[in-house]
């Protein structure tokens, strides 16, 4: 081959693979900087005894998962029935922060399309999801048994995610 | 996800505050992006996050939180990508250098071609 195509491919072809893996990503989804870091405390309310609170901290000497969800929020139908799958199939704890929701409105919800979690807790003014750096529900997080956040996951979980990300994840924590 | 659309949802007005605090609050939020709304500012967007995360800089600011303190809040809980402007640190010194680096590279090229007279190969 004549020598003067090396340079230029030699440059060409790192760079398309470089913005191939890049266009795998999407552009919209905003890391964590919680990953690796304890999972910010906090005392709610429950949402089927506002009486009763809840704490991260509650939950430590094991792993569970943190979904983030509202009865006004679409995207929380798509994955809602695998997580009640989840919840029937495996032991994993699932713990529901409702997000700037209506009481009511969350227990019609999950009374309607069923309850995976071990109890949900109100934020009503999204205070907690701050903390949490939730921007787009759902989200959930995989928190370990010492209550360090170990991973986060935006949007709607698919049955790969869970299959492949949260279960293993959750087995080797 | 929430919705795009939420974007241009109108706000209701803030109950009167002080309009120093006010002022102080809106120039950070310029510099700070919408995480629902990511090509607007915190300061320009409409989305109930924005609404919510001015609230907060709001009372944080009125209980004589520093202009640094309310920033590492805000990067504390979402990252670096909450600052409108990329802060110049090792991973974006590419992102803030590399179009002046491509120009020196292609303006260089320019004139390594233009100066020598090109060579003819014999056939």
């Amino acid at each position: 081959m004549n020598k003067k195509y090396l340079i230029p491919i030699l440059i060409f072809v790192p760079l398309v693979l470089l913005l191939g893996a890049g266009l795998k990503h999407d552009p919209r989804e905003v890391p964590s900087p919680l990953i690796g870091k304890p999972a910010p405390a906090f005392t709610l309310s429950r949402l089927d005894d506002p009486t009763r609170h809840f704490s991260p901290a509650d939950l430590r000497g094991k792993p569970w998962l943190l979904s983030v969800w509202a009865s006004w929020c679409g995207s929380c139908r798509e994955e809602h029935p695998l997580l009640v799958d989840l919840a029937q199939r495996s032991d994993v704890t699932l713990v529901g922060l409702d997000y700037k929701d209506e009481r009511a409105d969350a227990q019609n919800w999950l009374r309607q399309f069923g309850n995976p979690y071990l109890l949900s807790v109100s934020d009503p003014d999204g205070r907690v999801g701050i903390d949490y750096g939730v921007y787009g529900v759902p989200e959930t997080y995989v928190i370990d048994r010492t209550g360090v956040i170990r991973y986060k996951h935006i949007g709607p979980v698919s049955p790969d995610d869970i299959d492949k990300k949260l279960l293993p994840l959750l087995h080797s924590l | 996800m929430l919705a795009g659309s939420l974007c241009w949802a109108d706000e209701a007005k803030p109950m009167a505050a002080d309009p120093v605090l006010e002022a102080r609050m809106m120039a950070m939020a310029e510099e700070l992006r919408c995480l629902v709304c990511q090509n607007q500012s915190l300061a320009d967007s409409h989305s109930g996050l924005a609404i919510d995360l001015r609230q907060e800089m709001r009372e944080m600011m009125a209980k004589g939180k520093s202009d640094k303190e309310v920033m590492d809040f805000m990067v504390a809980r979402y990252g670096d990508f909450v600052r409108y402007r990329p802060p110049f640190k090792v991973n974006t010194a590419f992102l803030w250098m590399g179009p002046f680096v491509l120009l020196l590279i292609a303006l260089f090229v320019l004139y390594r071609f233009f100066r020598k007279p090109r060579q003819e190969n014999p056939s």
